[in-house]
């Protein structure tokens, strides 16, 4: 291994970082969960559906954290599991009459192995050129939807549209507002999974492997199957969050998960810190708000700006939403001594 | 004493009556739906301003513009428009936030012109579920013509199927022994097109002996057009978008295979794709056109193009006038505001829905003499003409008669 290689392919594993610090204590938790539950009576349908696409959004962000932040892998791939996830909802929703819940474990399950599978030939890539490798899933993706062979399925480069839930036993809520606290449940229960997951021995075995893969495997951890067994949990919740977000938005087609939606996903990671699962959130947030703060700044260069932001917040804090996050912990911890 | 009582009631039926007729004529007079008021009409839209389509963002900009002029000189009946774009890159879930955004959170009157099929599709349910008006969409699918289904839902340009199949009939009169090569891009765009050239065709579609897609991120697609000269097809129909337009001209003009060159009027251009090709290798190409060419002397002098260059030096200065997006943008705007200027004061969602489907010979300064625009309450299709042309020297040369390309159901 060349001095350059061993640069590159250590990117991920910078810091260690323990598994307490990978999730928010008690109090904290309840509080988030708390305000997440007030927030929608209290604003517009069209800002709960942001808040829905929030949580969907932070739960593709959380899939990848697993991947990354948990067995230190990297993938530019997630649009392609978002793609599988969102498309297999919409067809068994649209084509077979499935109930929408009914559809979410399913679209689990199939990227689940999807990314299982796509796992076993990224076993032999590590770093950028797992990068690569997953990035040309992304770009593939699109097209392969298009394809004249699936048209009658995916509706082509047509797309398909997808009908929006009601509340169920007559509940006297809007759609958006019945649509959010599904996801939040759900969201909240991969959430608690994720979190047990990474203390269990399954986790810990994941971040052996960051650490070290050799000595990783010299305590005896399989790591060809812990390796594409992250990727699989990551594209299985990867796959819930499209399925979600195809319900949400009552729409998929092709362009709708462009290479640029993983690069957003691993844009949120890196934002709301790596390895840091409460972080997803505010990754989440990151990538759906900053944009169009940068629109309101200016039109013309609202990339620009968005580049600008973007640059600052790494810059300023490197870690992400975890620096701010510890340093708000310290200054707490300050004031109760005072 | 009964005459008395007879005047009380006879003062009170008048005013009664007049009463009523004052606040009937009142109502009728004015009318409002969320987003209009006595000084402003809101009207939102989304544009592709940033990622893969961003070049259409000149659109918007020049709407932008028109609205402008038109509130400076003194908006319409009174109200000044306010305009609301935002950037949904191009991206059906961005395209459902900024939409929501826009109805719910900046509550306007009707969404005018979003960009791009797929964020369109992405949209039309919700906003007919909430009777918004999805005016003039800017996509040339066929599928927007559906006032059935959709109410609240109309296009504005040719649909691509209907140009399509003016070709196919062009090549049916002229060249009936033709063989076919098409080439084109593998997106909504290329197979609605597709799908118009077969049908028009119809039983003669054996006339096409080979078809290559693209994807529109392929850097280059000089070896698709290798392999269709390779089938000796004597027709090359050119279903491409500009950046591929100009490349398959160069191809051609470099591997000297000299078909007939049908090109899609997406890429008509002179001043995007024609001249960088290079006018020596782009003579006799056919299209089909609905619109004036900013970069086309022979409409130097004409009267309609002349307002048009005017508005652009007054209030959009920075604009490249050689851009088809940008007359396209002045047109399209144009449409809006006569259908505005139609309902008057009765500024409901459901009038503009109704004036919009009883515009009747309207034609923009930007539109080619002779095409107008007509629509009904059964025809959501607002320009159905075009005409053929040719390229020579350096502008196109229209030829033949305005031909409709209506489709019959």
């Amino acid at each position: 291994m060349s001095a350059v290689e061993d640069v590159v392919t250590e990117a991920p594993a910078v810091e260690a970082v323990p598994k307490r610090a990978m999730t928010l204590g008690y109090g904290t938790s309840l509080v988030m969960l708390g305000l997440l539950i007030v927030a929608p009576m209290f604003v517009k349908n069209f800002i709960i559906f942001q808040l829905t696409m929030l949580l969907i959004y932070g739960l593709a962000v959380l899939a990848l954290n697993i991947l990354t932040g948990g067995s230190g892998q990297f993938s530019l791939g997630q649009s392609a599991f978002y793609a599988v996830g969102a498309y297999t909802s919409a067809i068994l929703m649209e084509h077979v009459g499935m109930n929408y819940a009914l559809t979410l474990p399913i679209a689990g399950i199939v990227c689940f192995g999807f990314g299982f599978l796509f796992g076993q030939p990224a076993l032999r890539l590590s770093g950028v050129y797992l990068a690569l490798a997953t990035f040309a899933l992304a770009t593939a993706m699109p097209q392969l939807l298009k394809l004249g062979y699936f048209e009658h399925w995916t509706g082509g480069v047509q797309g398909l549209v997808v009908t929006k839930p009601d509340a169920p036993f007559g509940l006297p809520m809007s759609q958006d507002m019945w649509l959010y606290y599904f996801t939040l449940v759900v969201t909240i229960a991969i959430y608690i999974f994720s979190v047990n997951l990474l203390r269990s021995r399954s986790g810990r075995a994941f971040m052996a492997i960051r650490d070290n893969e050799i000595a990783a495997s010299a305590m005896g951890i399989d790591v060809a199957l812990y390796k594409t067994l992250a990727f699989g949990v990551s594209a299985g919740i990867t796959g819930v969050a499209g399925g979600l977000g195809a319900i949400t938005v009552q729409f998929v087609a092709p362009d709708g998960y462009t290479i640029s939606l993983a690069i957003n996903l691993f844009l949120g990671m890196v934002v709301g810190g790596v390895g840091w699962l409460p972080g997803s959130i505010v990754g989440s947030a990151f990538i759906i708000f900053v944009p169009n703060i940068a629109e309101g700044i200016s039109k013309g260069l609202s990339g620009a700006v968005f580049g600008i932001l973007l640059f600052l917040v790494i810059f300023l804090v490197p870690h992400g939403a975890r620096q701010v996050a510890i340093v708000a912990q310290q200054l707490i911890g300050k004031l109760k001594k005072n | 004493m009964l005459s008395k009582q007879k005047l009380r009631i006879a003062a009170f039926s008048t005013a009664v009556i007049a009463f009523a007729a004052m606040s009937g004529s009142a109502l009728a007079q004015k009318k409002y739906d969320t987003g209009a008021t006595d000084a402003e009409i809101k009207i939102g839209n989304i544009m592709p301003y940033s990622g893969p389509a961003s070049a259409y963002g000149v659109i918007g900009k020049t709407e932008e513009a028109y609205f402008k002029k038109i509130n400076a000189e003194g908006g319409i009946n009174g109200r000044k428009i306010n305009f609301i774009s935002y950037d949904d890159g191009y991206s059906p879930p961005k395209a459902v936030e900024q939409v929501r955004k826009l109805v719910e959170s900046d509550e306007v009157l009707l969404v005018f012109n979003s960009l791009g099929t797929p964020s369109n599709s992405a949209i039309q349910k919700y906003l007919n579920a909430k009777k918004v008006p999805q005016l003039f969409v800017a996509t040339g699918a066929t599928k927007w013509n559906d006032p059935k289904n959709f109410p609240w839902t109309m296009g504005w340009q040719p649909s691509y199927q209907s140009e399509a199949r003016i070709y196919a009939k062009y090549l049916i009169k002229e060249k009936p022994d033709a063989k076919i090569a098409i080439m084109f891009q593998n997106d909504d765009f290329g197979k609605d097109y597709l799908k118009g050239l077969k049908d028009g065709l119809g039983a003669k579609a054996s006339m096409v002996i080979a078809e290559e897609s693209y994807e529109p991120t392929e850097p280059t697609i000089d070896n698709h057009i290798v392999k269709l000269k390779a089938t000796g097809a004597d027709v090359f129909i050119s279903i491409t978008t500009p950046k591929f337009a100009a490349q398959a001209i160069k191809k051609l003009a470099e591997i000297e295979w000299k078909p007939l060159h049908i090109l899609s009027n997406v890429s008509a251009s002179v001043g995007s794709v024609i001249k960088p090709a290079g006018f020596e290798n782009a003579e006799g190409i056919l299209s089909a056109a609905y619109a004036k060419d900013g970069a086309d002397s022979q409409w130097d002098n004409d009267p309609g193009m002349k307002k048009f260059f005017t508005f652009l030096e007054k209030y959009y200065p920075e604009a490249n006038k050689l851009d088809g997006s940008v007359v396209y943008g002045y047109g399209v705007a144009q449409t809006m505001v006569k259908v505005l200027e139609m309902c008057g004061d009765n500024l409901t969602r459901e009038n503009v829905m109704k004036q919009a489907a009883s515009l009747k010979g309207f034609a923009p300064d930007t539109l080619l003499p002779g095409v107008t625009i007509s629509t009904s309450p059964t025809d959501f299709a607002p320009i159905e003409q075009l005409q053929m042309m040719r390229f020579k020297g350096e502008k196109w040369e229209l030829f033949g008669d305005i031909i409709s390309g209506e489709l019959s159901h």
